[in-house]
């Protein structure tokens, strides 16, 4: 395994019910910005989730791997998944409005995982978190290290999560979302500064978003989603120019295109639904017929 | 900003027991009852009991007697009691000690014990062992505490005699205390053979009083645990590699404790009001059971101390509970 990230035939249940992701396998190089898009359902946050270890109690993993840094997570035991999460990636969360804990204070919540997880000095972890918001462009890093998050705007706690994210020097982040709760103004900025971090800091991103104008700006490639089956994998620069896939290409056209006001709304085509159903199905078909089965 | 806040709380509670006094003033003399026909030995003539009335005042008009009174404890005085002729304040306040230390030593243990309950139940959400705890706290809820005092006196009294089923000391330790709070100055002195002689004879009263509470505690507390194990920033800390405890009681813990907090200071008071009764099971000398007493003697300054101390106590612990809430919740700090 080459990648940092290796995700071999993954495929996640709803306890007793449907798959949620249909033997997905993905790839990200180190450094590299994956987008991983889809409508809402179509399994692209699952994925995130499994692979940092936060997957509901209700969702199981039926069979897979998922390679991070040379070792598989799902043969770990959990103490230790964790710990080998924490110590090699790190989530950007979606909401940064619910994602600080209200009751703590912004500083230990940036260090936290540098002291108790990494071993560090608590004086050392202390002035990582001041570089961090200062390279985020927070004003007054000390001040805000002493705030709880309910004094600080949504666009301010976005920039705190981001920090502390690259705090610890991840070799992979996840950013959920991350600009989707947060006003338009103000969400350019946060992309911005995402893309601007990785590219200093050399982090794999896996990039989750339903929105394809985020992935043009911010990814290097795309794999694109459709009910937990994965239908296309592409670079970005192909995928824009020429999508492979007949529901790609239908998504690409249902994005609205701010510089014209004019055109019309294109929903994906009825057609095209029913294509890429019947191949979700047939994807179920020959797993079941693969040997596994489901009780 | 604060002093302003503890003022008009301060107000509020002397309205508050104003009407306390009213009511239960004028509630004492109307229902039957006549404490000068207690008093009198039987043959005793028209004039006697005419004399005794006068004496006490019961000849006046109730609004008459109220401001009478009023008026007394606006002074410090609340009276004398009829029973035995010393003053109510002396009495009440020799009593209290022992009601408030067999109340918060039942507060720590609902706390303990609802603690445990609920953070057992989160960290094994989901399995049997969660389900034992439901089933168990809703049967404590159930049962109330001085039915909890009966099954205790006949378990750890009668099957297994381990605790002491009646009184708050055994009664040769008396004389080595100075004070009245027997359990604080026993370990203030380090005197633990006092210690553990108050803490048998206290502990199932205490304990009676608990369980009902401690069962709040833990349904309550674990049904906030568990949805604030679902918010996002619990899910960020499981990120950053902690484990199950380390998230359930630094991430989830200090934010679902708030609401439970309010509750149980709601609580405490409904508790402060069971030792009336708990007291008497076990023969408890403290206000409660003096309460009862006074009660049955109709020893009606008596009454009115205890009822008035009762109010008292209740506003103090509210606004205890207030001030807690506005410490632990750093949203409201600074309003």
């Amino acid at each position: 395994m080459s990648a940092f990230l290796s995700i071999r035939n993954l495929s996640l249940v709803l306890k007793g019910g449907p798959r949620l992701l249909r033997s997905v396998s993905l790839d990200v190089e180190a450094g590299e910005v994956r987008g991983l898009v889809g409508e809402s359902g179509a399994g692209k946050s699952m994925i995130g989730k499994a692979v940092l270890g936060i997957l509901p109690r209700s969702v199981e993993v039926v069979e897979g791997e998922i390679w991070l840094d040379e070792v598989d997570l799902l043969k770990l035991r959990p103490s230790e998944r964790r710990r080998k999460i924490g110590a090699t990636a790190a989530l950007i969360p979606q909401d940064p409005l619910t994602a600080l804990n209200p009751s703590r204070r912004v500083g230990p919540q940036v260090t936290d995982r540098l002291v108790d997880i990494l071993g560090w000095k608590r004086a050392d972890a202390q002035a990582r978190a001041l570089e961090l918001l200062a390279e985020v462009h927070i004003p007054d890093p000390a001040r805000v290290m002493r705030s709880y998050p309910h004094e600080l705007s949504g666009g301010m706690r976005q920039r705190v999560l981001i920090a502390s994210a690259f705090a610890a020097e991840p070799k992979l982040i996840v950013a959920d979302e991350p600009t989707t709760a947060l006003d338009v103004t103000v969400q350019k900025q946060i992309l911005h500064l995402i893309a601007r971090m990785q590219a200093r800091h050399g982090t794999a991103l896996l990039f989750v978003t339903h929105d394809l104008g985020v992935v043009s700006k911010v990814c290097g490639s795309l794999a694109v989603l459709y009910g937990g089956l994965v239908v296309e994998q592409s670079p970005v620069r192909d995928f824009f120019r020429q999508p492979a896939h007949a529901y790609s290409r239908a998504l690409l056209a249902a994005t609205p295109k701010y510089t014209d006001p004019m055109a019309g709304l294109n929903p994906v085509p009825e057609a095209v639904i029913t294509a890429v159903q019947a191949e979700v199905a047939q994807a179920d078909a020959s797993w079941r017929n693969g040997g596994w089965r489901h009780d | 900003m604060i002093l302003r806040r503890l003022l008009s709380r301060l107000a509020t509670t002397l309205v508050t027991l104003l009407g306390v006094s009213v009511i239960v003033f004028v509630t004492i003399r109307v229902v039957p009852g006549n404490p000068i026909a207690m008093m009198l030995p039987p043959g005793a003539t028209e004039a006697d009991i005419d004399r005794l009335r006068a004496l006490y005042g019961f000849d006046r008009s109730i609004m008459e007697q109220y401001f009478i009174w009023l008026w007394g404890v606006v002074q410090g005085d609340f009276g004398t009691s009829i029973q035995s002729r010393q003053p109510v304040l002396r009495l009440v306040l020799n009593r209290l000690p022992a009601t408030l230390e067999l109340s918060i030593m039942a507060l720590v243990i609902a706390v303990v014990i609802g603690g445990f309950l609920a953070l057992t139940g989160t960290r094994l959400r989901g399995t049997r062992t969660e389900g034992a705890i439901d089933v168990t706290s809703g049967m404590a809820l159930s049962v109330p505490d001085f039915l909890w005092g009966l099954v205790l006196i006949l378990l750890f009294g009668v099957l297994w005699p381990v605790f002491h089923i009646s009184g708050r000391i055994s009664p040769q330790l008396t004389s080595e205390f100075t004070t009245n709070f027997f359990l604080f100055e026993s370990v203030v002195r380090l005197r633990f053979d006092l210690w553990r002689d108050l803490v048998s004879h206290m502990f199932m009263p205490a304990l009676a009083l608990a369980i009902p509470l401690a069962a709040i505690i833990s349904q309550l507390l674990k049904q906030s645990l568990k949805e604030t194990m679902h918010l996002d920033y619990v899910t960020l800390s499981r990120t950053k590699g902690y484990g199950e405890n380390h998230v359930i009681i630094r991430e989830a813990l200090p934010n679902a404790v708030l609401p439970t907090l309010t509750l149980v200071g709601v609580q405490f008071t409904f508790l402060i009001g069971g030792t009336v009764i708990i007291e008497r099971l076990f023969s408890y000398e403290g206000l409660g059971n003096m309460a009862i007493d006074a009660v049955i003697n109709r020893d009606l300054p008596l009454i009115q101390g205890i009822v008035i101390l009762f109010a008292v106590l209740f506003t103090v612990v509210n606004l205890f509970v207030d001030m807690l809430y506005a410490v632990l919740n750093p949203r409201l700090r600074h309003a």
